[in-house]
């Protein structure tokens, strides 16, 4: 017999077929039907803010990895998928010049100017967020809803102290960015991502527990907290990037935890209505610490 | 639910449907044989033999007086053709005693020692399981007179014997259990009596229900020794995970199963002391799994030490498709090997033949920091943060992080979606480790 040419590397000879490009489209698939009922709710040109942020992060994408002489990697998922996070968090109204703008910080200063993918130490669509938050407070903050400008039920809340029907809530009939509204069409998304194993259910967890005990505490209604603003989004779609969460166990309940803790802290106290895209940004800090601090014991080992 | 089993841990595709159900064959004779003076971890032997000897089957033919060392014998009756380089599956080169095989095969065996286990010196069957040259056949090929020498101050409980068999493809241990239960319950009775261990445990995985059936019947008459069913898990059949599972007992970090009362054994290895003891014959054949996409003919057969991969594959109908490689052992833990021209040796529990297109290599991409090899790994490990670290020279951070815990089952390179190197990565972080603090 003769020898043809073999492979030869180090063990294991199989892999699982599971790949970073299939983890990050299972997510954008994930979040499709929560897309769907903004665009049903707000109209279609929640489709038109999607499609400028997306465009606008592969766009930045592609330029930084030429700029950088990285492979060029732009359809691994991951830019598509902050593209359409990002839209997900801004108001339908929005006009399309900041939807650039915001896409641009997102992937630019959120996530390639570390390194690029797997580098970036803060969830790359809240640092857009945050920024243009901080660039154009009134235009982040105008709420169009069946055509005539309204308040969010948080601000409705924390302004007039008139609560929304939980129904509505639940639905996300309702003024409020675009993906954050609909806590029934998210969950559809989230159990999707969980039985494939693909989402660190204890973050989570961690934060809307943490979230509604916390408002219990402070004499607020728990179910309101948990279907108004962007808590859903941000706990199941936000805290639980891989790239900017812990990687163990107990770390991952720390950060869910404290999120939640941070959420309420703002919301209740701060002067901010909500407060779901700093809580997810500052425990995103927390992260190295959270790694350090909480391995796991290893079998056998006396700690 | 409810099965026994450890924490976290894999389920690669199993693909052992192929030759599950098929009985065991004797492979033919090969015209030549090598036998590889180092075929266990420990001392190098010295050969016994020189060219032009006429050797007989079951002849020792190499030794040495260290005591972590198992001695090898000739597989056939045949002429000594001279001592050789050959390739080991390790990636390295081994001194290999080169047999022209006869005509005929005449044996040249050990005295059976006919006694009941209960009524033979322990001191007598690990000196005969020396003699016979028996090491590991998981793979390992720890010699297993050494893991039988109970220290003073220490207590074997348990003989566990592993048929858990949990690396894909390979159905040897579940062929062996099926048609050699007797002596390898035979030989775990041997086992207890060698280190004084009242209790003896089969662990077997529950994809194979007819082993564990037909071991269950065989030890129904047997009030110290049990057949427990565990659940089908990579990697059930590392030893501290079969001791999680069955005992719930963790062997601690840096020790050994012997530090809680146990000591493990393949089921192929007791199968191997029984031969030894009860028919006085060494360790000079084994059997093994040749399978996988690139075989035509997957088969389980019985090898002697020595034959060539070739042979065995052109046995098994020889290539099937574009090859891309070839691994001795399973494909979790196996060694992918540069040619055919390597032996069959005490610890090769497979041939693997992968096709081309299965194997294609992966290029790594950044870590993403999914956390999915920190949630398989089977000894609680933080596999990517010790793999950076590794490639950092980081040793002391290294240790801190348990490096040396790592048992290299592979699971968190089998999940890694970046498809990073991670236990290579680990395996030379671990001998950097272990080489500065013996220098120290």
């Amino acid at each position: 017999m003769q020898s043809q040419d073999l492979i030869v590397t180090s063990s294991p000879h199989i892999r699982d077929k599971s790949s970073v490009a299939e983890i990050m489209w299972s997510v954008v698939m994930a979040l499709l039907p929560a897309l769907l009922a903004a665009t049903y709710i707000f109209g279609l040109r929640v489709l038109t803010v999607v499609g400028t942020s997306i465009a606008t992060c592969l766009l930045t994408e592609y330029i930084f990895q030429r700029v950088r002489k990285k492979r060029v990697a732009v359809f691994d998922g991951s830019a598509v998928l902050t593209g359409l996070l990002l839209a997900m968090t801004l108001p339908p109204s929005i006009p399309h010049w900041v939807v650039v703008v915001g896409s641009i910080v997102a992937i630019g200063l959120g996530k390639q100017v570390f390194g690029g993918i797997g580098h970036n130490p803060f969830n790359p669509a809240l640092v857009g967020r945050a920024f243009i938050t901080s660039a154009y407070p009134v235009i982040m903050t105008t709420w169009t809803f069946d055509g005539v400008t309204q308040a969010t039920p948080l601000n409705l809340m924390l302004m007039e102290g008139e609560a929304t029907p939980y129904w509505e809530l639940f639905i996300g009939n309702i003024p409020g960015s675009i993906g954050e509204t609909s806590a029934f069409f998210l969950l559809i998304g989230a159990a999707y991502l969980i039985y494939k194993n693909y989402l660190n259910w204890r973050i989570p967890a961690g934060m809307i527990s943490t979230v509604v005990v916390l408002s219990w505490v402070f004499g607020q209604d728990p179910i309101f907290h948990l279907f108004a603003g962007s808590l859903i989004l941000g706990a199941f779609y936000m805290a639980t990037d891989m790239v900017t969460s812990p990687i163990t166990k107990a770390g991952r309940w720390i950060f869910g935890i404290g999120a939640g803790a941070i959420v309420i802290i703002i919301r209740i106290w701060g002067g901010y209505p909500e407060g779901v895209t700093y809580a997810i940004l500052l425990m995103n800090m927390t992260v190295p610490l959270l790694n350090k601090y909480t391995r796991p014991r290893s079998l056998g080992e006396v700690k | 639910m409810g099965l026994l089993t450890f924490k976290q841990g894999v389920h690669p595709a199993y693909n052992k449907k192929k030759t599950r159900n098929k009985e065991i064959v004797d492979a033919e004779r090969p015209e030549i044989i090598y036998i590889p003076l180092q075929q266990h971890i420990g001392a190098p032997l010295k050969p016994l033999v020189e060219r032009g000897d006429q050797v007989d089957r079951g002849q020792k033919i190499a030794d040495t007086d260290s005591f972590v060392a198992a001695p090898v014998h000739s597989s056939v009756s045949g002429v000594v053709k001279g001592i050789e380089k050959v390739n080991d599956s390790g990636g390295g080169r081994v001194e290999a005693i080169k047999i022209e095989v006869a005509e005929e095969d005449k044996n040249h065996f050990m005295e059976p020692l006919n006694a009941k286990p209960e009524d033979l010196d322990p001191g007598d069957i690990r000196e005969r399981v020396r003699e016979a040259g028996i090491a590991g056949m998981g793979g390992a090929m720890f010699p297993t007179h050494v893991k039988l020498a109970v220290p003073d101050g220490k207590k074997v409980e348990y003989i566990i014997l592993n048929g858990a068999e949990c690396e894909p493809y390979l159905t040897i241990d579940h062929r062996m259990m099926i048609e050699k239960g007797k002596e390898i319950v035979e030989g775990l009775k041997l086992l207890m009596r060698a280190t004084g261990a009242s209790k003896g445990l089969i662990g077997i995985e529950d994809n194979k229900p007819d082993a564990i059936r037909t071991l269950k019947s065989l030890v129904s008459e047997e009030p110290n020794i049990e057949v427990k069913e565990t659940e089908t898990k990579y990697p059930q059949g590392g030893e501290k995970m079969l001791i999680k599972a069955l005992l719930n007992r963790e062997v601690p970090v840096g020790g050994l199963p012997l530090d809680v009362g146990v000591v493990v054994n393949n089921t192929s290895t007791a199968a191997a002391v029984y031969e030894a003891v009860k028919l006085g014959k060494p360790l000079i054949d084994r059997p093994l799994t040749i399978t996988g996409s690139g075989i035509t003919k997957p088969m389980n057969i019985r090898a002697r030490i020595g034959t060539p991969v070739s042979e065995i594959i052109d046995q098994a109908g020889g290539f099937n498709g574009e090859v891309g490689k070839v691994i001795l052992g399973g494909p979790m833990m196996g060694k992918s090997q540069p040619s055919l021209n390597v032996h069959i040796v005490k610890g090769t529990s497979g041939v693997l033949v992968l096709q081309k297109h299965e194997v294609e290599n992966f290029s790594p991409i950044p870590c993403i920091n999914c956390a999915r090899c920190v949630d398989v790994c089977p000894t609680n490990l933080v596999p990517t943060k010790i793999a950076k670290l590794a490639e950092l020279e980081k040793l002391d951070r290294l240790e801190e992080m348990q490096v040396m815990n790592c048992i290299e089952c592979g699971s968190c390179s089998y999940i890694c979606p970046s498809r990073r190197p991670l236990v290579h990565n680990i395996r030379i972080g671990k001998a950097e480790v272990a080489a500065r603090n013996k220098s120290e």
